[in-house]
């Protein structure tokens, strides 16, 4: 506390600070309010009756727009995301507390992924898997096999480029968690679980893991909320298919009725109820650790 | 890893191998950053060199696309569509830096040196940082039952008789792209800012006020300069996310407003590659000038 500082001052930043907080949630608790609105709603007040029938309008699909696709193909590619952002993660955090050659240039790299604008990288991957394409069309060709490249696509798509791209923009904050975490980790229990003669893996398994779960959690949840809701990374590197995100900026031009602020809805709760659970998780293991 | 055997003798040496064994754990890290980020950059450059016509990608080595870019940019009188496009891009990242500069440490700062409680402060911390996990389209979409022409804002406005007829810049206009733009990426200068405060050592702030600093004084010569880490990383995430958009601008500009990111990704999707990854390598050279400045920025002021 700043105790030279009068009251004023105190409730002036209170109330700045209270402001700030009904600006982040006002608008979303409107569109969430306004998605339950009755047949004959529109997309501003006043409110039309409560029901919910915008959201069985969602689940017959908007125009041609196949939202339940869409949103299996989302929660796919963020559960895979999220699985290789905590695998990775980890053991890059790991690596990084002995002696890592190039270590530096490593991190370098992966600051440069988190601050690099989006859309470059996007048409990178973009650019990466179309040239790809033009190769393996060529090595077909070549082999004289006409069949297989008749029925070639392409290699973009969910689980290949859009994937990679979605790992450019997790794998940083995995790994910035990670250095916080081990910045302030006891290394004492490790050698202690040494000396008792545990094995690396069980020194890991046994004493290290359990006292990172919480944050390995916290890593998990950033992976799957922050691939659930990518957009940028996304929209030049996947291809024929669209996640939900990428569906639902474009129906932001299209679609006129509170249709639209029911997926807010939807999606907004699964984001709210990863986060919920990973808060709760964390919180348990951690205090799971202490006793 | 070590076999079993060596784990049963005392081991007091560090196993052999152990920086072989870190090579393997950062593999799967590296080889993705290899494949995903370091290759499509190289690439781009490569590319931006090439030819192309409507149906393929030419490999050349001409700087034609370059050209094509600055075409007409020599002519004085007026600015070309490129340099316009800039200049409404440093536009957007300088107005929407300074606000989310000003907000997020004036809510920092109130986080860390006027809530009580450790307890109380993550809190409301995570409060602050929920909305950050939530879809980006969903939360600017959320701005239109509020600013649009029959939105609360104009119906409360015309209700007290401020205005007669709705206000129509309020949506799909410079302004809802840099309310929207705060409203996204406060976070990202609370969340370090935030940070640098709490690493400050509070007997130092007691120490100003014993040598009879005032609040202001305190603020301004003691705190500001601690957190200089914090606005600086804060101004590289925002200033670079506004320098490479495309999506708020398009939502919230209604698809009017150019942006350098747009001129990218309406190239790309024409797959006019070659002049896409030109603007990429024009737009890349500029944002890293401005990361080096902002670092600089540190640097300097630690020399003094």
């Amino acid at each position: 506390m700043n105790r030279n500082q009068g009251p004023a001052a105190y409730w002036l930043l209170a109330l700045f600070f209270s402001l700030f907080v009904v600006f982040m949630y006002g608008p979303m608790l409107v569109i969430v309010v306004l998605s339950f609105q009755g047949p004959g709603g529109g997309l501003t007040f006043p409110l039309q009756g409560l029901s919910l029938h915008w959201f069985y309008q969602l689940a017959e699909g908007l125009g041609v727009v196949d939202i339940s696709a869409a949103l299996r193909r989302s929660l796919g590619l963020g559960l895979a995301v999220m699985l290789f952002t905590v695998a990775f993660s980890v053991l890059a955090g790991l690596a990084f507390r002995k002696k890592l050659v190039g270590g530096n240039a490593l991190f370098f790299v992966v600051v440069a992924s988190l601050i690099m604008p989006s859309i470059i990288v996007s048409l990178g991957i973009g650019l990466e898997f179309r040239l790809l394409d033009i190769g393996i069309k060529k090595g077909l060709e070549l082999l004289g096999l006409q069949g297989t490249l008749d029925n070639y696509g392409t290699s973009l798509g969910l689980f290949t480029s859009a994937l990679g791209a979605h790992l450019t923009w997790t794998l940083p904050f995995g790994l910035l968690i990670m250095f916080a975490v081990f910045n302030r980790f006891n290394p004492a229990y490790e050698e202690a679980a040494r000396d008792l003669g545990a094995s690396p893996w069980q020194g890991f398994r046994y004493v290290v893991l359990p006292l990172i779960a919480p944050a390995v959690v916290g890593i998990g949840m950033f992976g799957f909320t922050l691939s659930w809701d990518e957009i940028a990374r996304t929209s030049q590197a996947i291809g024929y298919v669209n996640t939900l995100p990428l569906e639902l900026q474009g129906l932001t031009t299209t679609v006129t009725s509170p249709a639209i602020y029911a997926l807010g809805t939807v999606t907004t709760l699964v984001s709210v109820v990863v986060i919920t659970l990973a808060i709760g998780l964390s919180k348990m293991l951690a205090r799971w650790k202490k006793t | 890893m070590s076999s079993s055997v060596t784990a049963s003798l005392p081991v007091s040496l560090p196993p052999p191998g152990r920086s072989l064994s870190a090579w393997w754990q950062a593999a799967p890290l590296s080889v993705v950053f290899f494949l995903f980020f370091l290759i499509p950059l190289l690439l781009i450059l490569m590319v931006s060199f090439w030819d192309f016509n409507e149906y393929e990608l030419l490999p050349d080595f001409t700087i034609k696309n370059y050209i094509s870019i600055f075409n007409g940019c020599s002519n004085t009188d007026e600015l070309c569509v490129t340099f316009k496009t800039y200049l409404s891009t440093f536009k957007f990242s300088f107005l929407v830096w300074l606000i989310t500069l000003i907000v997020g440490f004036t809510v920092s700062y109130f986080l860390a040196f006027h809530v009580p409680s450790r307890s109380m402060q993550t809190l409301l911390f995570v409060l602050c940082t929920i909305p950050f996990w939530t879809s980006n389209v969903i939360r600017m979409i959320a701005w239109v039952p509020l600013l649009g022409r029959n939105g609360l804002v104009n119906q409360g406005l015309m209700g007290v008789g401020w205005v007669d007829q709705p206000v129509e810049w309020f949506l799909f206009s410079d302004f809802s792209v840099v309310l929207a733009f705060v409203h996204l990426y406060t976070m990202f200068m609370i969340v370090p800012i935030f940070n640098s405060m709490m690493r400050i050592d509070r007997s130092l702030l007691e120490a100003a006020s014993d040598s009879g600093a005032t609040a202001w004084q305190t603020l301004w010569n003691v705190i500001v300069p601690l957190c200089r880490t914090g606005i600086i990383i804060g101004s590289i995430f925002v200033i670079t996310i506004v320098m490479g958009d495309f999506v708020t601008i398009g939502v919230m500009g209604g698809q009017m407003i150019a942006s350098i990111g747009k001129i990218i990704q309406v190239q790309t999707s024409y797959l006019q590659f070659p002049l896409a990854a030109a603007n990429a390598v024009i737009l890349l050279a500029l944002v890293l000038m401005i990361i080096w400045a902002l670092t600089r920025l540190v640097d300097i002021r630690k020399e003094l």
